[in-house]
């Protein structure tokens, strides 16, 4: 119910100015996309600046760790019915997750020039 | 059959209520982060917008740019993914106030044998909910950039879903130690048990990663490379016009507000007054007068956490870019396995 009110502010805000609004001629160069009034290099769709490939990488590494955290959080909840058990174990999981931690920074996956 | 429709109406008025609550908090921040400098820098800021004869210390300046931006014409770019263009500033707005709905504002509130808890939805897992939803807000960014077929909107977009990315597993980490030391994912019962002792003194190093990564996490200065203004115009929203560019601030504003309140509950006591236990509280003042005071609380330490934004934007100039992502994944994120482990032994060691 909650995401239905929440929409539809959103919604009201996407559309209001379209019936508010002033509507008047679009010509091309109003509507090119903004470069310091310097002619656009590329225009059409679908053809894209190359851009660094590290913005990948950080997103893959982004799903890893976060799945870390995952299971970290059910760990945490379930911590003290655990014990020593528990503690031992998260050692031995946050070790292997340090391995792979340390082979990221030395492949220099982290490394932004 | 009344019962359900009893709690359907209060649903309902607790949504319009948190609604009509969030709606009026980017204006008064945006008021307040254009007065502050000013304060700061020993100009005026916008004072004159007011109401017939009164000026209000210009509070209404926002109301008017509002206004102005609604009547403003609205451009899609040549170029541009049309549908994605329009959908980019909804994914923003809706996750941010999804989030809020899952903090518990005040004590629970008895009128006439009900209680009524002051949080849209009383979640066990809020904790859980709050996370998942706040690394929504990434897809609005990611897709305002790429549809806009623009250099710099696409640049901006690409830093700034990086950097949420990485600094929402530090976020993340930092709230583990919480979790342990609580034993629970359910944000009114961690608001209980600080009753007498804060939770930032339980976890101060979990408070800090926290307060950074809620910077970096918003977009906000010193983290805001993202829309650096002296590189990149504005970032995502360069293209975006009219009511699409309110919306964006909207969200914005909203993200910033909620992350406040969640600090001040996990951290600061939440709607507690530190050293008054809430039955006493209840007792004394009735529960009316108990809950109004409560949301009062938790509203006062949020307000803080937001002046803290802005004192900060003001304060700290802009990091560079590798060193954003070098502070994120290089310090943050071991410090804060570390700092799961200390807390882990710690507790386990005074059993």
């Amino acid at each position: 119910m909650f995401f239905v009110v929440a929409g539809t502010v959103g919604l009201a805000l996407n559309v209001l100015s379209r019936f508010v609004g002033p509507r008047r001629r679009q010509s091309a160069t109003k509507t090119e996309a903004f470069e310091c009034g310097v002619p656009t290099a590329v225009s059409r769709f679908g053809r894209r600046e190359k851009v660094s490939i590290k913005y990948y990488v950080t997103a893959l590494l982004f799903i890893l760790f976060d799945v870390e955290a995952v299971f970290l959080f059910l760990w945490a909840k379930v911590f003290r019915s655990l014990g020593w058990f528990g503690i031992v174990e998260i050692f031995i999981f946050l070790l292997v997750l340090i391995f792979g931690y340390i082979y990221v920074l030395k492949s220099g996956a982290l490394e932004w020039e | 059959m009344t019962a359900e429709l009893t709690e359907l109406a209060l649903a309902l008025g607790k949504i319009i209520l948190l609604t009509a609550m969030l709606v009026q908090v980017p204006p008064i921040m945006i008021w307040v982060e254009r007065r502050g400098p000013a304060l700061m820098q020993r100009r005026r800021g916008p004072n004159r917008v007011g109401l017939f004869k009164w000026r209000l210390w210009g509070l209404l300046q926002s109301l008017a740019d509002a206004i102005k931006l609604i009547f403003k014409e609205e451009i899609v770019p040549v170029g541009a993914h049309r549908q994605l263009f329009q959908l980019a500033p909804l994914l923003g707005v809706v996750p941010a106030f999804l989030i809020a709905a899952a903090i518990p504002f005040g004590p629970p509130l008895v009128i006439a044998g009900l209680t009524i808890p002051l949080a849209v939805v009383q979640l066990d897992v809020g904790f859980l909910y709050i996370l998942a939803i706040s690394s929504l807000g990434v897809y609005s960014i990611a897709i305002a950039g790429w549809a806009a077929n623009s250099k710099y909107a696409l640049l901006g977009s690409l830093r700034a879903a990086a950097q949420m990315l990485s600094y929402e597993i530090p976020l993340g980490l930092s709230l583990i130690p919480i979790v342990l030391i609580y034993g629970t994912f359910d944000l009114n019962e961690i608001v209980l048990a600080q009753g007498t002792l804060w939770g930032f003194c339980k976890a101060p190093v979990s408070f800090v990663i926290f307060l950074v990564c809620m910077f970096a996490e918003t977009n906000r200065a010193p983290f805001d490379m993202a829309e650096g203004e002296a590189e990149l115009v504005a970032g995502f929203h360069t293209e975006y016009g009219s009511t699409k560019f309110a919306a964006f601030f909207l969200a914005e504003y909203v993200a910033m507000f909620v992350l406040s309140c969640l600090a001040a509950t996990l951290f600061f006591g939440g709607w507690q007054l530190p050293f008054i236990s809430p039955t006493l509280l209840s007792e004394t003042l009735g529960s009316v007068m108990a809950t109004l005071c409560g949301v009062a609380v938790l509203l006062l330490k949020a307000a803080f956490f937001m002046w803290l934004f802005v004192w900060v934007r003001w304060t700290l100039p802009r990091f560079r870019y590798d060193r954003l992502m070098a502070l994120g994944w290089k310090f943050l994120l071991p410090l804060a396995l570390a700092n799961i482990l200390v807390t882990a032994l710690l507790l386990t060691l005074t059993w």
